[in-house]
C-alpha cells in the first residue's frame, strides 16, 4: 500500500489478502518513527499493542473470519481518549499524575471491533482550550505543509498525523472548532457530529454542554467509514442519543443532487482573508450554491458559546485550579480562573439565548439542506504568531480562529470541514447540516471530492513515491 | 464592562477568587483582567438581546 492511501483501500487489499494487517501497521509505525520528530504529532506510540492488534486480524482472516470495514487500518487518537495502560493526559502536566485508563474509549473499541488498528495518542493544546495546535508541556504540534506554522487545534496532533501521511485516521474532539480548524490548517477532512450522536464516554471532558467528538482523513469516504462504525448508543454519555445508528457510507455516492444549498451571509463573511473567501467561492461555485443566506444573531452565538465554554470549562477544573494551580499552561489557567467567577445570571443567559437560536436556526433549514461556511479566517498562522491583519485591521490570532466555528458547534449542527487545496496552503470550508443530517454534509464532500474542488494536498516535504 | 473602573475589576477578581478559594497571584492579575474584560464583553452582549420572560435555558434535564 502507498502511504496516501485511504482507509478504504487498505481494508479491502487486507480483506483481499493482498497485504497484510501487520504490513500496513508496520508502515506506519516506520514513518511515525521517521517523521514524527519534527511533526510532534505523537506524544506516545503504541507500537506493541499495534503489532499484536495487526497479528490478530491476519489471523482473523486466515481463519475465515469476516473482517470490518477498517481491517487493518492504523490510526491514532488525541490524547484525551482513554487508552488502557495510560493516563489520558488531555494535553496537560497535571493529568500524568492520573491512574493509567483501565479501558480504552468506547470510540476505540468500536474502530477495533471493525479492524483498525490503534497505533498511538496524539498531542493536543492544553486541555482542549485551544485553537492553535501549541502546547507548554510537550510543544507545538506541527503543520505537515509547513513546520512553522500551527497545525491548527486543539486537535492538532489529530490533523499533523493523517496530513502528514502517519495514519490514514485520527479521532479529535471538537467544543468550539478543535477538529474542523485542524482540518482546515491541515488540508483534511474533518467531521464533527451532531450533539450527542457519538459517545463521549472514556474522554476527558471540557464544557460538557458543547463537547464532541469525531475523526479526521484524508477522505469524505473514510469519514463515513468511520463514522459509521463508531455510532451508536452509550448509556455512559448521559448525552449520547438513542436513535439507531444511521449508516452514511453506502449513500455517498448519491452526491449533493436534488439538494438545496445556501451560502451564509453577513457575519460569516466578515473578517474573512481572500484566501478564505476564494475557498467558499470555488466549493458555492461547484456546488451551484447561488442564494446567501443569513444565520441570525451569528456573532451573539459565538459569544454565548465562548462564555458557556469559560464558565462550564472553569467548573470542571476549579479543584485543580485551587490546588496545582501553577502546573497549568499559564494562559489557560488565567482564562480558566477568569471564567470561574464570571456572573451565573450572565452564564443562565447565554443558555437561554441558545434555545432561541437554536429555534431560528433550525427554520433556516426548512429552506437549504445545507448551509456552507469558511471553517476558518486564513490559513494556518505561524507557530506563536499573535496577530494577523484582515481588510486591514490587526486582531489578535487566538480568539479569532474559531469565529466561523463557534456559532455552529454552539447548537451541535453536523459540520463537515472540506479541504481546498489553495497554494502555498490550504483552507477549509464548512458543510453545515441539520441535526441528524450527516449524511446530506458527507454527500456533499463526497461531491466536491468528485468535482476535484475538495482535495487533501499531499505535503511538499516528503517525497511520495512510496 | 464599559461601567466598571480597573480597580472595581480587580477588586471583584479578588473577591470571586476569595469567595472560591482559588489562589492568586499578582503576576496573574493583568491576563486574568483581560480574559474576564473578554468574556464579560461577550456575555453583557447576549444580554442586551431581548428574550422572553418564558424562554428556557438550553440544556434539557429529563426526570
Amino acid at each position: 500500500m502507498n502511504e496516501w492511501a485511504s482507509a478504504g483501500d487498505i481494508a479491502k487489499a487486507v480483506t483481499a489478502g493482498e497485504t497484510s494487517a501487520l504490513t500496513v501497521v508496520q508502515g506506519a509505525l516506520a514513518r511515525i518513527a521517521e517523521r514524527d520528530g519534527p511533526l510532534n504529532a505523537f506524544t506516545t506510540v503504541t507500537a506493541e499493542r499495534a503489532l499484536a492488534k495487526a497479528h490478530a486480524v491476519d489471523e482473523a482472516r486466515a481463519g475465515g473470519e469476516p473482517l470490518g470495514p477498517l481491517a487493518g487500518v492504523p490510526f491514532a487518537v488525541k490524547n484525551l481518549f482513554d487508552i488502557a495502560g495510560l493516563p489520558t493526559l488531555s494535553g496537560s502536566r497535571i493529568n500524568r499524575d492520573r491512574a493509567p485508563a483501565q479501558a480504552d474509549s468506547p470510540l476505540i473499541q468500536r474502530l477495533e471491533a471493525a479492524g483498525g488498528v490503534l497505533v498511538g495518542a496524539l498531542n493536543m493544546g492544553e486541555y482542549a482550550y485551544d485553537f492553535t495546535g501549541e502546547n507548554l508541556h510537550d510543544g507545538p504540534s506541527r503543520n505537515p505543509h509547513d513546520t512553522v506554522r500551527m497545525a491548527g487545534g486543539s486537535s492538532g496532533g489529530s490533523g499533523a498525523a493523517v496530513a502528514g501521511g502517519l495514519v490514514p485516521l485520527s479521532l479529535g474532539s471538537d467544543t468550539n472548532g478543535s477538529i474542523r480548524v485542524p482540518a482546515s490548517f491541515c488540508g483534511l477532512f474533518g467531521l464533527k457530529p451532531t450533539y450527542g450522536r457519538l459517545s463521549r464516554a472514556g474522554s476527558f471532558p471540557f464544557a460538557a454542554s458543547l463537547d464532541h467528538l469525531g475523526p479526521l482523513a484524508r477522505s469524505s469516504g473514510d469519514l463515513a467509514l468511520a463514522y459509521d462504525a463508531m455510532q451508536g448508543f452509550d448509556p455512559n454519555d448521559p448525552v449520547c442519543s438513542d436513535r439507531p445508528a444511521e449508516p452514511v457510507a453506502p449513500h455517498l455516492q448519491r452526491g449533493a443532487q436534488g439538494l438545496r444549498i445556501a451560502v451564509a451571509g453577513g457575519y460569516f463573511k466578515r473578517g474573512a482573508t481572500p484566501e478564505a473567501l476564494t475557498a467558499l467561492d470555488r466549493v458555492a461555485t461547484a456546488l451551484g450554491a447561488i442564494d446567501e443566506i443569513e444565520i441570525p444573531q451569528a456573532q451573539r452565538a459565538r459569544s454565548a458559546a465562548y462564555v458557556i465554554t469559560a464558565t462550564e470549562g472553569a467548573a470542571l477544573h476549579l479543584d485543580r485550579l485551587r490546588k496545582r494551580a501553577r502546573d497549568f499552561d499559564p494562559a489557560v489557567r488565567d482564562r480558566l480562573i477568569a471564567g470561574a467567577i464570571v456572573p451565573a445570571a450572565l452564564v443562565v443567559q447565554a443558555q437561554k439565548f441558545r434555545r432561541w437560536y437554536r429555534q431560528a436556526v433550525l427554520t433556516l433549514f426548512e429552506q437549504v439542506d445545507i448551509i456552507l461556511a469558511p471553517a476558518t479566517p486564513c490559513t494556518a498562522p505561524a507557530i506563536g504568531q499573535q496577530s494577523f491583519v484582515i481588510d486591514g485591521v490587526e486582531m489578535p490570532v487566538r480568539p479569532n480562529i474559531g469565529l466561523y466555528t463557534q456559532p455552529i458547534s454552539f447548537i451541535g449542527l453536523p459540520v463537515v470541514a472540506v479541504p481546498v487545496p489553495l497554494s502555498p496552503l490550504p483552507i477549509g470550508v464548512q458543510i453545515i447540516a441539520a441535526p441528524w443530517r450527516e449524511d446530506l454534509a458527507l454527500r456533499t464532500a463526497y461531491a466536491l471530492e468528485q468535482a476535484g474542488v475538495a482535495l487533501a494536498p499531499r505535503s511538499a516535504l516528503y517525497d511520495w513515491t512510496n | 464592562m464599559a461601567e466598571t473602573d480597573e480597580d472595581s475589576l480587580e477588586d471583584f477578581i479578588h473577591a470571586g477568587a476569595k469567595a472560591l478559594a482559588l489562589p492568586l497571584d499578582p503576576a496573574w492579575m493583568p491576563a486574568i483582567k483581560a480574559n474576564l474584560e473578554a468574556t464579560m464583553s461577550h456575555a453583557l452582549s447576549v444580554t442586551y438581546f431581548e428574550l422572553a420572560d418564558e424562554a428556557e435555558p438550553a440544556p434539557i434535564f429529563r426526570a
